[in-house]
């Protein structure tokens, strides 16, 4: 495998480095693409391997086409083409020259199959080909794909690449790739020792592995390379230790956060309003379902749109939620008022019809929700944290809609009306205030939050029937260690848990974690048994 | 007044069970027992093979039944929750006298229903791969045992074509399946040289829906400098987060392939498959095989369901195996009587969907063809590696010592399930 | 007080005819399973005394929880936790009595700690060949949990939906740690695949009918039990608990020794309805600790009617009923009928089926008015 890269690379870097100007004969190209449809992998590889080495650049539209799987060959002539699904048909092109070659269906055209082995060798000749392209995001993706592959024949065009660089980072990763490469290729002490010191700056995990690699290797007969080394790995695995305990707090904040947005509306229905509402989590289903819906709308109606349609689903989850929420106070809820362990059994009823209604309307497997592209994917810090997309939006998601909460309960006149009912409903009632009315909006409201939740875990979780059950006793459990009826009890009540969770996880497992944390409420209630932020004054003991 | 009410409604609830009990209907059609969970947790796998089994038995009353009577199919809803599978298995043995039951999904739902079969000399067919480490006289294991998924993906990540693995990560959910599973494949993995340092093994709850530590974790596991791979045997919805997460850490299969045995068609339809194109799933049965049989039976299966985008998956292909295989052995048998059928059922050999001929083995396990597909960017597998011919299905591991040397064969003279000399010599 | 000991029972008529109907079904039912063939119209059908005998388990588990809801005003959503634990130590007695008979045929370890590689037997499963001992731990272990986790919890003064909700967090612990196969208890399969007890075989009628009659009796037995505390001035106190604590407190009772008193009985008749429970249906697996499942004991206990102990029995078995009628004749839509019967019942019966029997007998000045009063206290409401 290595030396099959050896030689391709080498090749190509020829053709790069030197004028591309002496091309292959034409025909002989398309022959060789042409091959890339053989029968077996092993042909197949040959075949890359044989394109490859003509060194040409025009083959990367080809080989790219592959890597993704838009090669295919028509079944009339076993011609190789590239393939581009438009709706019910595929648009074709010529790999070579990119011109249309009209449409086709399903039934005439066959995939061109790739397996992981042919994957990494596409990776690695394409890396050495883009590493001087001009945008800087392929750059970027090419060091890390020549870092992976660590080929000797990579660095004239490594050279090449760093005395061209002008992003200072990238060309400290480049720089740190040729170390990479160098470590093991050159034979001199000093030199290797100052590629240590090279690498010893860069914490990531590839370096730690290669590391490790070399100390079990080539400085085997050293011991001043094998002190060197191991100094080397000691700076790197210390710093990425640190950058871990960044990585566990990151993750914590993130749970914290997915356990806030499925708490917060609870802790509008039962903290403020005291209903035991079992059917919370169906609330958090039919937001995750509304999004589902409005996907389906966006991806037949409007594809191009379809990275907002996030943002669309938000304002209705929280309607439709909201809706079904005001619904059920209005049907069941406000009979039940005073007789709070019985609201528990009629939302616990309210939660079967839903979780039924639900499996009978969109059937009992998962729905895909698909991630919009501003939510795909992560920040890849050059120390090796991953600090992915959709988790910092929930984060975020979660921050505000608590804000926007406090906000509706502080500032606004409904808010002032929520509050009055909640202390005193025979006072509000008496100063005109429609307690009817604000019991129904402020149900509303904690079951419309809970829609937006559904949003949100609808990026991270299945979206089935059963989505709310997984939440709710979750809810529960902050809503009571923070405090019923305090929204800052909450978020703070969210954050430990999450935070605590993912810190215990590494040291004890997640199973153990878990039930860790749970005896800890348990015994934190004993401490203060009203939670985190208990509610003072005679309203309490009622 | 009141008092008496009392008497009556107090009486009449504890007594008034009992007159529920009913008479047997008169047996003019054959009964086929349908035991699969259409609420709770498991729903979302198990309401599909219903639906299959219906449209199994529509069609075969299409072409008349069987032994010129019309089949009945008496569904139930064991609701996921285990005690109440082994109460609704009694109920269609000994209440509705089913002549045959297709049914269960978890493993502890088969062990729940297991001594009631047994007891009551039921017939059970069960669709899903297992730990293996069973042979019941009552029941037909048409999933795949430990050999015929495990070891063969295991083999596929270690060869040169599936990227020459030097270090495997397990990671399972915590339950039988996986526990067993893993521990096959570490004797396994220590028979082809990689040693303990080189094996991580994490289990998470059912369920489970946070992944990004063990992720992270597998990521840093992978960076030791040895070519990585991930085995997993995490079951049903944790899959999702699972691979949602894999999906946005940027875990490329060529870095680091992560092959499933638990996931499916049907577990990818949740899910934008995009971003995981390379990685693996070892099974009996893709959807994406192109066969002339595989072909009519999405057909049917998507007319009977009225749903163009619904897909079929192993567990289905299991039911239709097993299905056939029964309709065959009461032919034969000329009865329906679960002791005849069963003598019938041993040899009985039916077209896979995948090419190639299905056998009921004397151990009560199928002899299957095994196909490692990679996940498509449509929600699809292709097959990238098959075995030659079949596969014997093994009830009992050779990688465990205690059950390497039971033998399960329910032919003369052995008639035994685990046993380690015949009954009769 | 100067009830005597024929009043706590002879009092309440409800309560009489419930003993009587168990002696009729403790003797009735095993008659005419085991005495008639099944021809005869009376028979009763082997899987009708299994069924019947899991009601009974479950009626028994209710009635537990009623002692400590209604009357002491304790709602616990954990009481699945101490059933199931009853039940473990049950299973795993039966497992011992496997022997060497399992399919590995390891005289010293069950089945799946064989497979999983276990060397020897954990400490905490020596004891459990003793029947005698097993029995102990069935209302020990269930009753020193609860002793310690309510010594705890009513001295720190945790109560109403705190404490709750810290019941349901200590089964959701309990369930996670025996869901963990390092534990030893077999993870989620649990214990299953027992073959007899005491030396008789469980797939035996005989057998069934023995523990389907022990069933009756522990739920009369539970109930006599209850109806002794609840009506001595142990039990007022713990009414006057429940309805005002506060004013309990001040008039001197030390109120956390009376609910830790209801709550540790409670917990061990549970851990009691748990060890009838497994060998009937032959399973034990920590799907019992499931939170839901604890909340679904309230609310057979609600629909009965809390307060009355034989309404709860009646909860139990007319929901259990229920899920077993039309989990078999409408298995698509029998959530809904439940659903829709647990909304109705605190809609329109909210003391229960128990409770509502006075409005059926004089619609005037029963439950019935009051709740259509509710209706139209809120139209009220509304219009000012």
């Amino acid at each position: 495998m290595k030396a099959i890269l050896t030689l391709l690379v080498a090749a190509l870097v020829c053709a790069l480095v030197a004028a591309p100007g002496a091309h292959a004969a034409e025909p002989d190209l398309t022959e060789l693409i042409d091959g890339l449809a053989a029968k077996s992998f092993k042909q197949k590889t040959a075949a890359v391997e044989r394109l490859a080495a003509t060194g040409d650049p025009r083959a990367v539209p080809a080989l790219t086409a592959m890597l993704e799987g838009r090669l295919y060959t028509l079944r009339t002539d076993g011609r190789v083409v590239v393939a581009e699904k438009s709706g019910g048909v595929f648009v074709l092109a010529a790999p070579l020259t990119g011109e249309s070659l009209g449409q086709a269906v399903k039934k005439e055209i066959k995939k061109v199959r790739v397996n992981n082995r042919l994957r990494g060798l596409l990776r690695g000749v394409l890396g050495g080909l883009t590493l001087l392209s001009p945008d800087m995001d392929t750059r970027r993706a090419a060091v890390d794909s020549v870092l992976k592959a660590r080929d000797e024949s990579m660095l004239p065009v490594l050279e090449k690449a760093i005395s061209a660089e002008r992003d200072a980072d990238l060309r400290g990763r480049m720089e740190m790739a040729r170390a990479a490469i160098r470590l093991f290729s050159r034979q001199d002490p000093d030199a290797r020792r100052t590629d240590l010191e090279i690498l010893s700056g860069h914490p990531v995990p590839e370096v730690r592995s290669l590391l490790a690699e070399f100390l079990a290797g080539p400085a085997r007969d050293d011991p001043a390379l094998v002190e060197a080394g191991e100094e080397a790995l000691d700076r790197v695995e210390r710093s990425l230790e640190m950058w871990e305990m960044v990585g566990h707090l990151y993750r914590g904040l993130s749970l914290g956060s997915v356990l806030l947005l499925a708490a917060v509306g609870l802790a509008i229905t039962f903290g403020v309003m005291g209903v035991i509402n079992m059917a919370h989590g169906e609330m958090v289903m039919l937001g995750a379902y509304t999004t589902f819906m409005v996907q389906e709308v966006f991806r037949s109606s409007f594809p191009g749109a379809f990275d907002y349609s996030i943002l669309v689903a938000v304002p209705l989850a929280f309607l439709v939620a909201g809706a079904v929420g005001v619904a059920i106070e209005r049907g069941v809820i406000r009979f039940l008022y005073g007789r709070p362990l019985e609201t528990l059994l009629a939302t616990w009823g309210i939660s079967l019809i839903l979780q039924q209604t639900v499996r009978a309307i969109f059937g009992p497997t998962n729905r895909e929700v698909g991630a919009p592209s501003w939510m795909s994917g992560a920040i890849e810090t050059s120390t090796g944290l991953v600090l992915t997309y959709n988790r910092l939006w929930i984060i975020l998601f979660s921050l505000a809609v608590v804000g926007l909460i406090a906000l509706v309960i502080k500032k606004t006149a409904f808010g002032l009306q929520m509050r009055s009912v909640t202390q005193n409903r025979t006072m509000a009632a008496s100063m005109g205030i429609r307690a009817g009315w604000v019991d129904a909006m402020t149900f509303g409201l904690g079951s419309g939050v809970a829609g937006m939740a559904g949003v949100a875990l609808s990026q991270i979780d299945n979206v089935s029937p059963n989505l709310g059950q997984s939440y709710i006793i979750d809810s529960f459990m902050v809503v009571v260690f923070g405090g019923v009826g305090n929204l800052w009890g909450t978020v703070v009540g969210a954050f430990s848990l999450g935070i605590a969770n993912k810190f215990l996880e590494p040291l004890s497992g997640a199973v153990l974690g878990k039930i860790l944390v749970l005896v800890a409420i348990i015994l934190f209630i004993q401490k203060r048994p009203r939670g985190l932020f208990a509610l003072k004054g005679r309203a309490v003991e009622t | 007044m009141r008092n008496k009410l009392h008497t009556i409604l107090a009486a009449g609830a504890v007594a008034g069970a009992i007159l529920f009990a009913g008479v047997a209907r008169a047996a003019d059609t054959i009964k086929v027992g349908i035991l699969h969970s259409l609420s709770g947790t498991m729903a979302i796998s198990e309401t599909t093979l219903k639906d299959v089994m219906l449209m199994l038995i529509e069609d075969q009353n299409g072409k008349g039944g069987l032994l010129g009577r019309k089949l009945e199919a008496v569904v139930v809803d064991p609701a996921s929750n285990w005690p109440l599978f082994a109460e609704k298995a009694r109920e269609l043995i000994d209440k509705e006298k089913v002549d045959v039951v297709f049914g269960c999904w978890t493993s502890v739902s088969r062990k729940s229903v297991l001594p009631v079969f047994e007891e009551l000399n039921g017939l059970l067919f069960y669709p899903v791969q297992y730990e293996g480490e069973e042979s019941s006289r009552n029941v037909f294991y048409t999933g795949a045992a430990p050999n015929q998924q495990a070891i063969p993906a295991v083999d596929y990540l270690l060869s040169e074509d599936g990227g020459g693995a030097q270090r495997i990560v397990l990671l399972g959910t915590d339950y039988v399946y996986p526990r067993t599973t893993n521990k096959i494949l570490r004797s396994y993995l220590h028979s082809k040289g990689i040693t303990d340092a080189d094996i991580m093994e994490n289990y998470t709850p059912f369920g489970h829906s946070d992944w990004q530590s063990i992720v992270a974790e597998v990521k840093s596991f992978a960076s030791a400098g040895k070519k990585t791979a991930v085995v997993s045997t995490i079951n049903g919805d944790a899959n999702v987060p699972f691979y949602k997460e894999l999906a946005n850490q940027g875990i490329k299969a060529e870095d680091i392939p992560v092959v499933a045995f638990s996931v499916g068609e049907e577990e990818l339809a949740g899910l934008d498959t995009a971003p995981l194109v390379g990685h693996l799933a070892a099974w009996n049965y893709f959807m994406s095989v192109d066969t002339p049989e595989n072909e009519a039976f999405i057909e049917a299966w998507k007319a009977f369901i009225k749903d163009e985008n619904r897909v079929t998956n192993d567990p289905m292909e299991a039911h239709y195996i097993g299905f056939k295989m029964w309709a065959q052995a009461v032919l034969q048998a000329g009865s329906t009587d679960v002791d005849a059928v069963r003598q019938a059922m041993y040899g009985q050999t039916v077209a896979n969907l995948t090419g190639g001929t299905a056998v009921m083995n004397t151990n009560h396990h199928l002899s299957k063809p095994v196909l490692i597909g990679e996940i498509q960017d449509d929600g699809q597998f292709e097959t990238v590696w098959e075995t030659d011919g079949v596969v014997v299905g093994d009830a009992w591991s050779d990688f465990i010592p205690e059950s390497a040397k039971l033998t399960a064969d329910w032919t003369y003279p052995w008639v035994c399930g685990n046993c380690e000399a015949p009954k009769y010599d | 007080m100067t009830h005597g000991k024929s009043h706590f029972l002879l009092g309440d008529r409800g309560g009489l005819v419930l003993l009587a109907s168990l002696a009729v079904l403790a003797v009735g039912v095993p008659a005419l399973n085991l005495g008639l063939g099944p021809e005869s119209a009376l028979h009763v059908p082997d899987y009708m005394v299994g069924l019947l005998g899991k009601y009974l388990c479950f009626a028994l588990l209710a009635l537990a929880l009623d002692l400590v809801w209604g009357y002491a005003g304790i709602l616990s959503l954990g009481h699945g936790a101490f059933f199931a634990l009853g039940g473990y130590a049950m299973g795993m007695h039966l497992m011992r009595e496997i022997g060497d008979r399992g399919v590995y045929g390891n005289p010293d370890l069950p089945d799946f700690m064989v497979f999983l590689n276990w060397q020897e037997l954990p400490w905490y499963w020596h004891g459990f060949d003793n029947f005698g001992f097993a029995m102990l731990m069935v209302v020990l272990v269930p009753g020193v949990l609860a002793f310690v986790f309510g010594w705890f919890a009513f001295r720190s003064r945790v109560t109403g939906v705190y404490l709750s909700i810290i019941t349901q967090a200590m089964t959701f612990a309990l369930m996670l740690a025996f869901f963990r196969n390092d534990m030893g208890f077999g993870g989620n399969n649990g214990l299953t695949d027992f073959k007899d007890i005491l030396g008789h075989d469980l797939q035996d009628p005989a057998t069934r009918a023995v523990l389907f009659s022990l069933s009756a009796a522990a739920v009369g037995a539970a109930f006599v039990i209850g109806r002794f505390i609840t009506a001595s001035r142990l039990g007022r106190v713990l009414v006057a608990i429940r309805d005002a604590e506060g004013r309990a407190r001040f008039l001197g009772y030390r109120v956390e020794y009376y609910k830790l008193f209801a709550w540790t009985v409670s917990a061990m008749m549970a851990g009691v309805a748990g060890a009838l429970y497994v060998p009937q249906v032959g399973i034990i697996n920590p799907g019992e600790f499931a939170p839901p499942g604890s909340i679904e004991i309230v609310i057979w206990v609600a629909v009965g009617g809390r307060g009355t102990l034989y309404g709860a029995v009646l909860g139990a078995v007319l929901v259990n009923y229920a899920k077993t009628y039309f989990t078999g004749a409408l298995p698509e839509l029998w959530l809904f009928m439940l659903g829709g019967l647990f909304i109705a019942t605190t809609l329109f019966l909210p003391k229960g089926i128990v409770g509502a029997l006075p409005m059926m007998t004089d619609p005037e000045r029963g439950q019935w008015r009051k709740a259509l009063a509710v209706f139209r206290n809120v139209g009220k409401r509304k219009a000012s």
